[in-house]
């Protein structure tokens, strides 16, 4: 078990003017639980390709544990990955896939193959050990892959999108699967999505990657509750946060026909900048529906109904609009009496649950 | 509502999609394609028949016309054939096919690793290199490999021969087995080295394996061309070291030609070739199409 640094660690691509991963600093407890988490492009299986000496360091330093691994080979690291098409051996069976590893690091037979059953019993993948990968079904193949990581009690997992290969369902058991066989390991891991519900549901704390620079790294919690920057505040959360510009008022931004009191700290940061306007975030379930003079009016466009949950896309009466047909707020509103399309309802953010950031860089204010 | 309207059981059900199945298959078209297909192999086929056929002849009945059809088949060609020592002959052919493949399979599989999955630098220039070196006329290159034989005392050996063999398939070897590599899979091998595997394990262990069916198709090439080159083995070999081609150009002399003894030795000759392509079948079709079908 061990620790995982990332020092100012950064990676330019043959013949990219733009760093892939620029100057990612993360420190990663021993036995932690570690999401990167970003869009495509992002930069986040590139960092851990970094990690697995899968691809080089240009700049700053990767260490495991005490180690500095940056300039060594993949074999020399003591890490077990996890890959997004699970990368089994085609020509060989499950229990070899299993113990290739343990053959490479030389041990004896019977050792290995104890460590395989043991491994197989906890994936519950003991009856598919003489069967070829060709003959297994997408979740079994991932339990294989899993196995093939965890058989070699490696210092850290490294995982990318194990996931997201497989359908619907399955993703979310397994989700669950893999956060309680890392708990009951505790062995450091690494793992890399582009989904923010894996990231937020698995991770002990996330980190959210945007080109190749790292926006925020946080328990799940902060990030929804205290996002740093308007990205990583539209990025998590599902549906996303409502954020849009509004004018600043005598300390008050404009909404619509409401005037909404911003903090001192956000009032003195704008005007710091000179900015006379300001970004501001609300999460669709920071949304009541209130009667009229108590919110501001949003004109129905489209109902979204799905059972537990119903969602109002609307558009804000009086404010600007830049384009006419985009939904410029969602809401969530009560499944069971879901206001009609075209009607106008008055909504209100709850008192606190607004997240204002500065129209220029985007960074949280206050 | 399809149960209560369809009142069949799931067997009677199956066996009409069956009938189905069977009647769209059979269309205009495709039995247009079927018998285009049957005639162009018979018509490929016809000249090797009726080699086969011609060496079961006697010499009388071989060159008549019209065509001979019907005859009472003898083996005395064959017996004649082995009499004339044919067995010299087939083992120097067998030497230097089967030594030049292997040399060609362990040489090409390095520098086909070297052009695709471990690329150097300028591989595009190597890779295009290789396939330059097949651009030269043979007729051009005997002259110098002449002279160099006859000044290492190489002339007529059939170490020499299996050499020029080798030069001679290792650039489609490259070429064949490079485009194999590629297919891989990277992160199968990303996975093996993150495991522990040296390059070399990498190579044994996961790469060989996974390519087998193509290195048996690229192997089956090398053999067929080693085993029917004519020109290097005619220029270079003379008594000691002569192939079976070579052998076979004995039966057209200036007293005439034997049909009949002609066709008993290409039958002979071209049956090991057959065997090998029988063998590597299975391999072969699988690794032709290697990466088509995943």
């Amino acid at each position: 078990m061990a620790s995982v640094t990332y020092d100012e660690a950064t990676r330019f691509y043959p013949g990219a003017n733009e760093p892939a991963v620029d100057r990612l600093s993360i420190d990663v407890a021993d036995g932690e639980f570690l999401v990167l988490v970003g869009p495509s492009g992002s930069g986040k299986s590139t960092a851990l390709r970094m990690l697995a000496g899968l691809e080089d360091v240009d700049e700053g330093a990767i260490r495991i544990g005490d180690k500095d691994v940056t300039s060594l080979p993949p074999r020399d690291r003591d890490i077990a990955m996890v890959f997004q098409s699970y990368a089994l051996y085609p020509h060989m069976t499950v229990a070899q896939n299993m113990g290739f590893a343990l053959e490479q690091a030389k041990v004896p037979k019977d050792q290995r193959a104890k460590r395989i059953r043991d491994a197989a019993k906890i994936l519950d993948i003991e009856p598919f050990l003489d069967r070829k990968p060709k003959a297994l079904s997408g979740g079994q193949r991932q339990r294989v892959a899993m196995g093939r990581a965890i058989v070699r009690e490696p210092q850290v997992f490294l995982m990318d999108e194990p996931l997201s290969n497989l359908d619907a369902k399955l993703r979310v058991s397994t989700r669950s699967q893999i956060a309680a066989l890392q708990t009951r390991l505790g062995v450091t891991t690494v793992y890399v999505t582009h989904d923010q519900v894996e990231a937020m549901t698995m991770g002990d704390r996330v980190a959210v990657l945007r080109d190749g620079i790292l926006q925020q790294v946080a328990t799940p919690l902060e990030l929804y509750q205290r996002p740093a920057n308007a990205f990583v505040a539209g990025f998590i959360g599902s549906p996303a946060m409502n954020i849009r510009e509004f004018p600043v008022i005598d300390g008050k931004a404009r909404i619509g026909e409401l005037d909404l009191p911003l903090s001192r700290e956000e009032v003195e940061a704008l005007a710091r900048d000179g900015d006379d306007k300001v970004l501001l975030g609300f999460r669709p379930e920071s949304i009541d529906l209130v009667t009229r003079g108590e919110g501001f009016p949003v004109e129905v466009r489209l109902v979204e109904e799905l059972g537990a949950d119903a969602y109002l896309h609307g558009q804000i009466v009086g404010a600007e609009h830049v384009e006419s047909d985009v939904a410029d707020i969602v809401t969530r509103v009560d499944p069971g009496r879901p206001p009609s399309i075209g009607s106008t309802v008055y909504v209100r953010v709850q008192p606190g649950k607004e997240h204002a950031f500065s129209p220029k860089t985007g960074l949280r204010l206050g | 509502m399809a149960v209560a309207t369809t009142p069949k059981t799931t067997a009677e059900r199956a066996a009409a999609a069956r009938r189905r199945g069977r009647g769209r298959k059979v269309s205009g078209g495709s039995v247009a394609i079927g018998i285009a297909a049957w005639v162009v192999g018979l018509l490929f086929f016809a000249p090797v028949l009726w080699m086969f056929l011609t060496g079961f002849k006697q010499e009388a009945q071989a060159s008549t016309d019209p065509p001979t059809f019907f005859f009472t088949p003898t083996l005395d060609q064959y017996r004649a054939i082995l009499d004339r020592s044919f067995a010299p002959y087939f083992i120097n052919s067998l030497t230097a096919s089967v030594l030049s493949t292997i040399f060609v399979i362990i040489l090409a599989t390095p520098a086909a690793y070297a052009l695709s999955i471990a690329r150097i630098p300028k591989w595009r220039d190597g890779l295009f290199f290789f396939m330059s070196t097949r651009m030269m006329p043979a007729v051009a290159s005997i002259l110098p490999l002449y002279i160099i034989a006859k000044n290492i005392g190489m002339l007529d050996n059939i170490t020499f021969l299996s050499l020029i063999y080798t030069a001679m398939n290792l650039p489609i070897a490259v070429w064949m087995i490079r485009s194999f590599l590629i297919e891989l899979p990277k992160e199968v091998l990303e996975a093996a080295r993150v495991d522990g595997a040296r390059l070399f394990t990498e190579m044994r262990r996961i790469i060989l394996p996974m390519i087998a069916p193509g290195l048996a198709a690229t192997a089956l090439i090398c053999f067929i061309f080693a085993w029917n080159e004519f020109f290097f083995a005619v220029s270079l070999t003379a008594t000691q070291a002569a192939t079976v081609p070579v052998f076979l150009v004995g039966f057209i002399t200036s007293e005439g030609l034997f049909w009949a003894r002609l066709s008993a030795a290409s039958t002979m000759a071209v049956l090991p070739v057959i065997i090998a392509g029988w063998i590597a079948q299975k391999w072969l079709v699988r690794g032709l199409s290697l990466g088509a079908v995943k």
